[in-house]
């Protein structure tokens, strides 16, 4: 939340203006959430580029001797196993470590899928009106008239299941999102004097779109994003919950939570501690997609 | 108004359109011969094949093809189920109401809850009452709910025993459908014990169901009255006298109202997402448990067809919701 003017030293204002990144880091850094949002995220980050090494066992490692054994507090518990061993006697916890690795791997490519698509075709759409801009306005407003798993499910329908698959289909669902923001960020912009300038000195199209205009468009973008990070981590782990994303042995959560549905009554592990690390993760991107946005949104300034 | 009720609907025709496109082009899409996927695994005689691609229309071309498809729409001919053999409308009908049941508990939850914890949030802004809401609130906006629906039955159901696992209703009721909605029809039928055991059957999927919305509606609410409680006529109204409640209930509350209704007519897509989900876990007959089951079976007339209605559906809701807007806020309808 931006608050009164007074949180920021006196002299920044009749000093030379700070670096943006600067001001940013001064706004962001006043919202608790966002910043335990953050310590999350880089320890999750960490979780998954270390799993080999912080995973103390392989994660489809099974122990045949050790089957559905409780996590270390409960009787029965060993040290060997912290969080506990699933139905076939593999480790919950490293399961959960590489199952960070799964899941930021999958917010990663979806949202630089979606991005990537999204951008160019709301680019493309802000800088061509008439046609195309209709064409792929339109279309991008079928995607968006779906509700979002039934659009991933067509998606899984035609590809058929398998993770690769499920993140293609989530980037479709996020797609729209990233082209309509672009777009309308880009017709703001197009009005606007340097825009203008830029044109005048004869810079050609591609220059305008990608190094005039886009890096102004930016701020909604990052905001997006982030909270896309959540929605792309979320539904991917729905779709293998339902059988249609990752397939078992994979250690995605949501196929974990699946896999152990039988065994909810004897063994609540199995189920409570991966439905609890997809809650955590999404939990921090949008805490964090909150405080970029109240950040960044000139609006909320001051 | 008549030129506002025409320009939302003229702008639904290229999405719908967009949607028949999308779903002709799914079965067309999916690898293998159509009229295969729709035999399913069993042999056909190379005559009936022909019979069926010169029925299908499938040694058209395409674009003729997909005219033939939109004609049959029109006709109200949504496909066959290949297992089944039904068509794919009258099991989409019969299952409906499940549906509709279940999202409409679970929305009236999330508004009896959500409206007024928004409220008192926004009256008391930064009080423990307001953080823990908010708190609850993002949490819950956060939540997986096939993860949460399977924590309340472990809770619930498993720990205390205090609600059925799945289903509609107790297997020893029998209700005759006349809405479809089984707690109004055991109501109506004065079956007071199918009645309470339809009751406890919804409470625990309506109740996973709305915590999105739920989520949702206590957030918007408290920021759309923050805004307006800083209103000069709140003010004003302060300064007259007015008794505390009458400012927040009535001027307040009024005109802090409209952009929540905007957000829970929104939810009605996400609650059909939500729906698939929650119907997959407590084994609820409805539309949701109904498609994923037919992806499972591969029986892809039925997703086809399915995929559409409950997507026409949203977008009909949608439009509603939008048209009501226009209704109660004459700003949107004369502006732009």
């Amino acid at each position: 939340m931006a608050t009164d003017a007074g949180a920021i030293p006196a002299a920044a204002h009749s000093a030379a203006p700070p670096h943006p990144l600067v001001e940013f880091w001064r706004y962001f850094r006043q919202n608790k959430g966002a910043l335990a949002g953050l310590g999350v995220i880089i320890f999750l980050g960490l979780v998954a580029i270390f799993a080999d090494v912080l995973a103390p066992h392989p994660p489809a490692e099974q122990f045949r001797d050790a089957l559905l054994r409780p996590p270390v507090w409960q009787d029965g518990g060993t040290w060997r196993f912290v969080l506990g061993t699933d139905d076939i006697g593999r480790d919950i916890l490293s399961r959960l470590t590489h199952g960070a690795r799964v899941s930021m791997a999958v917010g990663v490519f979806v949202i630089a899928l979606g991005l990537l698509v999204g951008v160019v075709l709301g680019l493309t759409a802000g800088f061509f009106s008439g046609p195309v801009d209709i064409a792929i306005m339109r279309a991008m407003d079928t995607l968006l008239a779906m509700p979002a798993l039934l659009l991933a499910i067509v998606v899984v329908a035609i590809l058929g299941p398998g993770l690769f698959n499920a993140m293609l289909a989530v980037s479709v669902v996020v797609l729209p999102g990233f082209a309509r923001l672009t777009r309308a960020a880009v017709l703001t912009e197009l009005s606007k004097d340097y825009v203008t300038a830029a044109r005048m000195t004869g810079a050609r199209l591609p220059r305008l779109m990608f190094i005039t205009v886009l890096p102004n468009c930016l701020a909604p973008l990052i905001v997006q994003a982030t909270l896309g990070f959540s929605t792309a981590i979320l539904d991917t782990a729905a779709l293998g919950f339902l059988g249609l994303g990752a397939q078992p042995p994979t250690p995605e959560w949501g196929t974990m939570l699946s896999d152990a549905l039988q065994f909810i009554q004897r063994a609540w592990w199995v189920v409570t501690l991966p439905g609890a690390a997809i809650l955590l993760t999404v939990l921090a991107f949008n805490l964090m997609g909150d405080g970029l946005r109240d950040a960044l949104d000139p609006k909320l300034k001051r | 108004m008549l030129r506002f009720l025409l320009t939302r609907l003229t702008l639904i025709v290229p999405t719908f359109l967009g949607v028949t496109l999308l779903t002709f082009a799914m079965i067309r899409l999916i690898p293998g011969d159509p009229i295969l996927l729709i035999f399913g695994e069993r042999n056909v005689e190379e005559s009936v094949y022909n019979q069926m691609k010169a029925d299908l229309g499938l040694d058209k071309p395409i674009l003729v093809q997909y005219a033939y498809y939109l004609g049959d729409l029109a006709h109200g001919k949504f496909g066959t189920s290949i297992i089944t053999r039904t068509p794919v409308l009258s099991e989409f009908l019969s299952l409906f109401p499940a549906t509709v049941e279940l999202s409409l508990t679970a929305i009236t939850l999330a508004v009896l809850i959500g409206l007024p914890a928004g409220i008192i949030a926004a009256v008391r802004r930064n009080s423990v009452f307001d953080h823990t809401v908010m708190g609850a609130s993002l949490t819950g906006y956060s939540m997986p709910i096939f993860w949460w629906g399977l924590l309340l039955i472990l809770l619930f159901s498993v720990t205390l025993g205090w609600t059925p696992v799945s289903g509609r209703m107790a297997v020893k009721y029998f209700v005759e459908p006349v809405t479809g909605f089984v707690l109004l029809d055991a109501a109506m039928a004065g079956e007071w014990g199918a009645f309470r055991s339809a009751l406890q059957h919804l409470i625990l999927p309506a109740a996973a169901l709305g915590t999105i919305p739920l989520a949702v509606i206590a957030r918007m609410t408290r920021s759309s009255m923050l805004e307006v409680l800083n209103e000069d006529y709140i003010r004003t109204a302060r300064a007259k006298g007015l008794p505390p409640w009458r400012v927040v209930g009535l001027h307040a509350l009024r005109n802090a109202l409209i952009p929540v209704i905007t957000v829970i007519g929104l939810q009605v897509g996400a609650l059909l997402s939500g729906a698939i989900l929650t119907e997959t876990i407590f084994s609820w007959p409805g539309i949701g448990k109904w498609l994923i089951e037919s992806i499972r079976r591969r029986d892809y007339p039925v997703v086809q067809g399915g995929v559409l209605l409950a997507a026409s559906i949203v977008m009909l809701v949608n439009l509603t919701v939008d048209v009501m807007y226009g209704l109660i806020n004459p700003r949107i309808r004369k502006g732009r």
